[in-house]
């Protein structure tokens, strides 16, 4: 087996999670999806960190979950707080801006 | 082990290994964006996390496969798991459209996007590769610290600079500010007597002390259930069980069971009296 498996597998798992973004309309697992495709970027840097022979990618991948774990935070505190004002954690209800 | 990893092509035991887990991983990503409830979305991701912990390890990244497990499946999915029953594990999402025909315009941008990432990936020549067994010769951990603490370190220093940012923003989003004063006790218990409407403490829950369940609400004495005896969380989300029914029921299949077993003749319905009624 080739290592470029590993890319058509992450390539797979980041058009799945960018449907779910585009298919989902509850604003949890929407950020779920965009985890999904931080996942497999994260991958595809390991696998190419492996193929290249040297330990860049890991180091991109390892920023990546860094930076993964504060979007999370913050983007989880943007829920809750829309959730306290709106009663719903779906994106259709966030349209006071829409004429 | 690790220079065995310098090859043109995997051995045998990671190829069943990329087969098996793979489906699973990709399974899992699709049960995530397919189901309808929350949790099972969260629980879905968490799989395909793990198994992409092994995928990082088989392909020499041991430091990252456990960072995966520990960042991602402990800490990230539980924070997502934590936020879902704040907001609700009941509140499953609505199926219904609002924009006609979105759902499969989406599928096929998915599908186009997806084959041409594939499609792309296909195209390149990517025939040979390294290995990353010359890379971790020295340890992988000490590679990964090599490299982050001299190519990398401004980059490392500016990770410490968002980390921080991320958690005040957090506890900034997420903090309420009182507009008002809280009342005290005294001005609670005045207001109390001035409206005059209940003075005593909220009569407690339960049915004939057979229940004390708090979402059971307690009996008036003409035997109306009464909300006032239910906390008023549970009240406003329809919470309330009435058990009135049920306690005579369950009583009554009692009695026909034990009849039954002791080849009595069976009590009229009617006349059958339930004991904490006598007692009154």
């Amino acid at each position: 087996m080739n290592p470029v498996n590993y890319l058509y597998l992450a390539a797979l798992l980041f058009t799945i999670g960018a449907t779910g973004v585009l298919i989902r309309r509850n604003a949890i697992v929407v950020f779920m999806c965009i985890e999904l495709m931080l996942n497999a970027c994260n991958l595809a840097f390991v696998a190419f960190s492996r193929m290249h022979g040297n330990l860049d990618g890991q180091i991109i991948a390892f920023f990546t979950m860094v930076v993964a774990a504060a979007e999370v935070v913050v983007g989880l505190a943007i829920i809750v707080s829309l959730f306290r004002a709106r009663h719903s954690a779906s994106v259709d209800d966030a349209s006071l801006m829409k004429l | 082990m690790t220079t065995q990893l310098a090859a043109y092509s995997t051995s045998t035991g990671e190829a069943v290994q990329f087969w098996i887990l793979g489906t699973v991983a990709v399974i899992g990503a699709l049960c995530t964006i397919l189901m309808k409830r929350a949790v099972h979305s969260a629980l879905c991701l968490a799989g395909t996390m793990i198994i992409l912990a092994v995928f990082y390890l088989a392909n020499g990244a041991y430091f990252l496969g456990v960072v995966q497990i520990i960042v991602y499946t402990g800490a990230i999915m539980m924070l997502f798991l934590f936020v879902v029953m704040l907001v609700g594990v009941t509140a499953a999402d609505s199926l219904k459209e609002t924009i006609k025909g979105q759902r499969w315009l989406a599928l096929l941008c998915g599908l186009g996007f997806g084959v041409l990432l594939i499609a792309g990936i296909g195209n390149a020549s990517l025939k040979e590769f390294n290995g990353i067994g010359q890379a971790n010769a020295g340890g992988n951990v000490q590679g990964i610290a090599t490299l982050l603490f001299t190519r990398y370190v401004f980059a490392f220093e500016i990770t410490g600079a968002l980390l921080i940012t991320a958690a005040v923003g957090a506890m900034v989003l997420t903090h309420r500010e009182r507009t008002e004063r809280a009342k005290t006790q005294r001005e609670l218990s005045e207001e109390r007597v001035r409206e005059g409407k209940q003075l005593p403490p909220l009569p407690a829950p339960g049915v004939y002390a057979r229940h004390n369940a708090v979402d059971i609400a307690g009996l008036l004495p003409d035997g109306t259930p009464s909300d006032l005896t239910v906390s008023k969380t549970l009240r406003e989300r329809g919470q309330i069980r009435d058990v009135s029914q049920e306690a005579l029921n369950d009583l009554r299949a009692l009695e026909q069971r034990a009849e039954e077993r002791l080849e009595r003749k069976a009590i009229e319905p009617t006349t059958f009296k339930r004991p904490e009624e006598a007692s009154k």
